[in-house]
Formats: structure tokens, C-alpha cells, sequence
């Protein structure tokens, strides 16, 4: 038994590296570009002092939380929904004032909902009211399983809040039933609209948009930003639980801060996301198109309310899929 | 006498003590935990969350494709088997190395396969002229691919075990070859058929991976009943999650259960 225990010490000192710190940066589905070369960018800038290890995880959002929830340990999280991260701090792994804790109600850079149509625009789809016509499909992943999909329902239901309160949840519903695929990811809707071909017009992230522009080579999309869409998220913060544990409270700190700085911005705009720094958003943006913006907070007062009014069991979201 | 070892009573009491062990590690404490987790619920949350109308509607399509596709592969299965067993042909170990195919492929990539060629933009598709994804005719057949191998590889050994004599002794004492097949070779393959029948029906209703890429996922129409608890999950709502699960849970211990009725039944006959 002593044998068997001494040499898993072993094993495991054999995959740690003295002197080396290595932290678990656990996000949602595509970041995976930006956040490996942001972390290419930072070991690089912190090799002078320390050699830093940044290991990444992806997958869908309120999954990963899940993970974090049920033991994984994550030094860091940056996650595409505050409730995710919600949910980890009520259970104390994260400190309850987290949003405070890092500039910009820690949001390092944000993105926004737009359409993707197919060459020519055929079916002159230019706002959400075009979604709900009789003879139009429309591709979004299931806002019950997808992040991303519950995105697209809000930034709908925000518009149709804006025009006129009373149809709102009838027009919603009417987009909705333009809806032949509930696919379970955003990364599934993507490629049934454009693997598969199916559907007039795809909601989707936009830097999702950007990339799917520049991967396609057999066919042509254009990207359609409606009159009104939201400012979506993306959040981040330490966890407390593991940092402590493993005495990266620092590190992980200063890794998170790194992604406020110049060249982080750049990598970021770069990727696709829209960079909260002035400067480097000014420089990009013939990319990202200045449009009205909306905040969660705004519309929907708050996103316990939202989870309370719209998303969870019988309430507005099942009425709409009904 | 010189028994073999394992027939030494220290021995045997070892053998069996991990066998237990081991089965109450692997399934027992798992499926027992979601008993527990949905136990959270008062009985009238537990009935609201498991058995309103759209659990119901994915009960009843997750019920149903499972079912047809146990049909056609116990059907097909068994024209498989025999033409394995009983006849030489060119590529006949090719043939017989991809019936395990469909289980050692990753489930969503036989999804996403099927959902691409069954489309409106597909091969298949093209072919057929319409579009079979995303209705419930897909989800049979993506439940037939993956269930394929049960009823194959439960027919073929007993297949191959069959004493030819028996088929000859009928001949020979004037039952003609329809009657042959029918009351000597059919209830002798019987028992292996209904197990081979009833895992695929098993291995349907739980099959989660492949579906949710060439359903569409439509509530009240093409939603399968694991895509539920998936959902939960996604919410957090674990107590929920596992009172579905539950259900499918007993659902297929049913069948099991069924199962070994069944067999003792045919035995005894």
C-alpha cells in the first residue's frame, strides 16, 4: 500500500514542474482560438519573472459551470453568461461581489447577436420584424440548452420589448415558429445552416458570423446587423476555492488582468470580439459596426429576472416553444 | 477428487464477494443515486416535471422509434445472421467485422453523418427528393444504425452452435423446408431473438448522442425524452433532470425484467 501510494507521489511530481505555475482557464465553446493565443501571449510576457502554464477547457457554458460545481478545478472562469457564474459564486467556490472585482463589470471585451443571410440577402431580411413572416426559416439553437440560443431570445424578445410591449411575446412567437431545427449548440446551428443548407437567415454571435465568412469557400453569406441587438457578456472571474488551494491567487489575478491590457485587446479584436478598449475599438471598426446596443439590465431589469421570468420551467420561453 | 481451485470454498467466497463489489460500484450506487436525487421532489413537483404533456409527447417518440427500430433490425438482423452463418461468400469477414461498427463509432459522429445525408441538401436526400432529417422517420434510422449489432450478434452464436441433424431429422421426416425454418430453426433461435430484440429496444430509448443531430429537436414533435434531462442539467435543475431519468430508468428496468420472463417462459417450453 506504502509502494503504491509513494509512487503515484511520484508520478504526479513527474508532471510538476518546480517552479512553474500552470492555471485552468475554464470558458464556453469558441473561444478556443482567442484564449490560446492569448495565453501564448502571456506566458510570453511573463517568461521573464516565471514560467507560466495556462491550460484551457471549452464547452457549452452552463455545462462547464456544471463541471466547476461538481469538483473540477478551475483557477480561472470565462464563461458566456453571468448566471453561470452566478451559480458558482452562490455555492462559494467565487466571491459573491465577483462583477466588481475586475474592470468593466468583468467583461474584457463583449459581442453582440447578429444575422447571417445567404448571398444577395434573397428573402431582404434587414430586421428581427422580418423573422416572423410567413415565409421565412429561421436557424437558432434551443435557448434551453444553448447559451448562445438563450443570446438570440433575449436580444429578440429586447427588440420586440422596445416596439410595442403588448405584441411582444406574440411576435417572439411568431419567429420562433419559423424555426424547423432546435439544434442543442450554436455551433450545431451554424452547420445546419451552412453545411446543411437549411434555413433563410441564422442568429448567431457575431464574431461566429466573421469567422463563418472567412471559412466559406464554396458558398457566399452576407452578415445583416439589425436595427437593435443585445450587448452580450461574456464574463470572467477567479475562483476563490481553487486559488486558494493552490496558491495561484496571484497569478490567476494577473492573468485576468492581462486581458484589459493593449495587446490583449488586439488579440481579441482580432478574433472576432469586440474589444471594450477605445483605442483598439476605434482602430477596428470598419469590422464592428457601430449599432444600438442594449444591456440585459436595461430591458429586463436583472438576470435573476430573467431566469425567473423568461427561462425557467412554464414560463415565457415554454409558452413561446409551445 | 482434484476439484479445480476456484472450486475451493475460500476461493469462491472471494470470487463472488468482488463480483458483488464491483457491480454495486459500477451500477448499483449510480442508478441508485438518481433515486435519491429525484426523491428531493414532493410527489406533485415529481409528477409535474415527469409526466406533463411534452415528457409525455418525448416518452411517446422516444417509445415508439425505438420500437420500430427493434422491428427492423430484429427482422433484418436475422436475415444478417443467417446469411453470415450459413453462407460463403466474397467479403464475408469484411461484412462481418462492420456489423460492431455502429457501437465503437462515437455517437455524434454518426448524428451528424446521417443528418448531412439525409437532408434536403444531402446525397440521400437529393436521391429521395425530399427530406427525411428532422422528422421522426430520422430518428428510427439513426436508432436502427446504432442498435444494429444486438440482434446480430445475439442470433449468430446460437446460429453457429446448431446442430444441422435437427434440420435433417426434419427433412427427413417430411416437413417441408418452410416448415422446417418455421417450427424447428425459429423457436430454436427464439430465445437469442427476443434478447437480441429487446437490447436494441433498450439501447433506442436511451440513445441520446446521435439523435439530437438529425431530429431537429422540436418540442411536441421530434424532442427525444434524454434531451429532456439534458435540458435540466443545462438549468441546473438536477432533482428534475433525475426525475426524468428515472422514469426512463424504470422504463427499461421493465423491459429487462421482461426479459428474463420471457426467457425462463421459452426454456420451460
Amino acid at each position: 500500500m506504502r509502494l503504491f501510494f509513494s509512487s503515484f507521489l511520484l508520478l504526479i511530481g513527474c508532471f510538476h514542474k518546480e517552479d512553474e505555475i500552470v492555471l485552468l482557464n475554464v470558458s464556453y465553446d469558441p473561444t478556443r482560438e482567442l484564449y490560446s493565443q492569448i495565453n501564448q501571449s502571456y506566458q510570453k510576457f511573463r517568461s521573464s519573472q516565471k514560467k507560466v502554464r495556462i491550460l484551457q477547457s471549452h464547452g457549452g457554458s452552463s455545462k462547464q459551470a456544471g463541471y466547476i460545481l461538481a469538483g473540477l478545478r478551475a483557477d480561472v472562469v470565462s464563461l458566456a453568461m453571468q448566471t453561470d457564474i452566478d451559480k458558482i459564486a452562490q455555492k462559494g467556490f467565487i466571491e459573491k461581489n465577483w462583477r466588481e472585482k475586475k474592470p468593466n463589470q468583468s467583461t474584457p471585451f463583449y459581442s453582440t447577436v447578429v444575422f447571417l443571410v445567404r448571398e444577395t440577402n434573397p428573402k431582404k431580411i434587414f430586421d428581427w420584424k422580418d423573422l416572423t413572416q410567413p415565409n421565412i426559416q429561421v436557424i437558432t439553437p434551443s435557448p434551453k440548452t444553448s447559451g448562445g440560443g438563450k443570446w438570440n431570445f433575449l436580444a429578440a424578445y429586447g427588440y420586440f420589448l422596445n416596439q410595442d410591449s403588448r405584441t411582444a411575446i406574440q411576435q417572439v412567437k411568431k419567429l420562433y415558429e419559423n424555426v424547423p431545427i432546435l439544434d442543442t449548440s450554436s455551433r450545431s446551428s451554424a452547420s445546419t445552416f451552412i453545411q446543411r443548407k437549411i434555413g433563410d437567415v441564422l442568429i448567431i454571435w457575431e464574431n461566429e458570423a466573421l469567422l463563418a465568412l472567412k471559412e466559406s469557400k464554396d458558398q457566399k453569406f452576407e452578415i445583416i446587423y439589425p436595427s437593435m441587438s443585445i450587448y452580450a457578456q461574456p464574463m470572467i472571474a477567479v475562483v476563490n476555492r481553487t486559488v486558494k488551494l493552490k496558491n495561484t491567487e496571484e497569478e490567476a489575478n494577473m492573468y485576468l488582468d492581462y486581458l484589459y491590457t493593449k495587446e490583449a485587446q488586439e488579440i481579441i479584436a482580432q478574433n472576432g470580439y469586440r474589444p471594450i478598449d477605445k483605442e483598439i475599438y476605434e482602430k477596428y471598426k470598419n469590422i464592428y459596426k457601430e449599432i444600438n446596443l442594449f444591456k440585459v439590465e436595461e430591458v429586463f431589469k436583472s438576470w435573476e429576472e430573467v431566469n425567473k421570468k423568461i427561462f425557467s420551467d412554464g414560463n415565457l420561453l415554454d409558452e413561446v416553444l409551445k | 477428487m482434484n476439484s479445480p481451485i476456484y472450486y475451493s470454498k475460500k476461493i469462491k467466497f472471494f470470487i463472488i464477494f468482488y463480483t458483488i463489489v464491483y457491480l454495486v460500484i459500477i451500477v448499483i450506487i449510480p442508478l441508485s443515486s438518481i433515486f435519491f436525487k429525484s426523491s428531493e421532489l414532493n410527489l406533485e413537483k415529481f409528477f409535474s416535471i415527469a409526466f406533463n404533456l411534452r415528457s409525455l409527447y418525448a416518452y411517446k417518440l422516444s417509445f415508439l422509434s425505438s420500437l420500430f427500430s427493434a422491428f427492423i433490425n430484429s427482422i433484418f438482423g436475422l436475415i444478417t445472421a443467417w446469411v453470415l452463418v450459413r453462407y460463403d461468400f466474397l467479403g464475408k469477414k469484411f461484412f462481418d467485422t462492420i456489423i460492431d461498427f455502429p457501437i465503437a463509432l462515437p455517437t455524434a459522429v454518426a448524428g451528424l453523418t446521417f443528418g448531412n445525408l439525409y437532408s434536403k441538401e444531402g446525397e440521400m436526400g437529393k436521391l429521395l427528393g425530399f427530406q427525411i432529417s428532422y422528422t421522426p422517420i430520422a430518428v428510427v434510422i439513426v436508432l436502427t444504425f446504432v442498435s444494429l449489432p444486438f440482434v446480430v450478434r445475439s442470433i449468430q452464436p446460437v446460429l453457429e452452435d446448431m446442430d444441422l441433424e435437427l434440420e435433417q431429422a426434419a427433412a427427413s421426416l417430411g416437413a417441408n423446408p418452410i416448415q422446417t425454418f418455421f417450427y424447428v430453426t425459429l423457436p430454436y433461435l427464439f430465445p437469442a431473438w427476443l434478447t437480441g430484440f429487446i437490447l436494441s429496444f433498450a439501447r433506442g430509448i436511451g440513445e441520446y448522442g446521435s439523435v439530437i443531430f438529425v431530429s431537429g429537436n422540436i418540442p411536441y414533435f421530434t424532442e427525444i425524452s434524454p434531451l429532456l434531462v439534458v435540458m435540466r442539467l443545462e438549468q441546473f435543475d438536477y432533482a428534475g433532470a433525475s426525475a426524468i431519468a428515472l422514469v426512463l430508468l424504470t422504463f427499461s428496468f421493465c423491459l429487462l425484467v421482461l426479459l428474463n420472463i420471457l426467457e425462463n417462459w421459452t426454456k420451460i417450453k
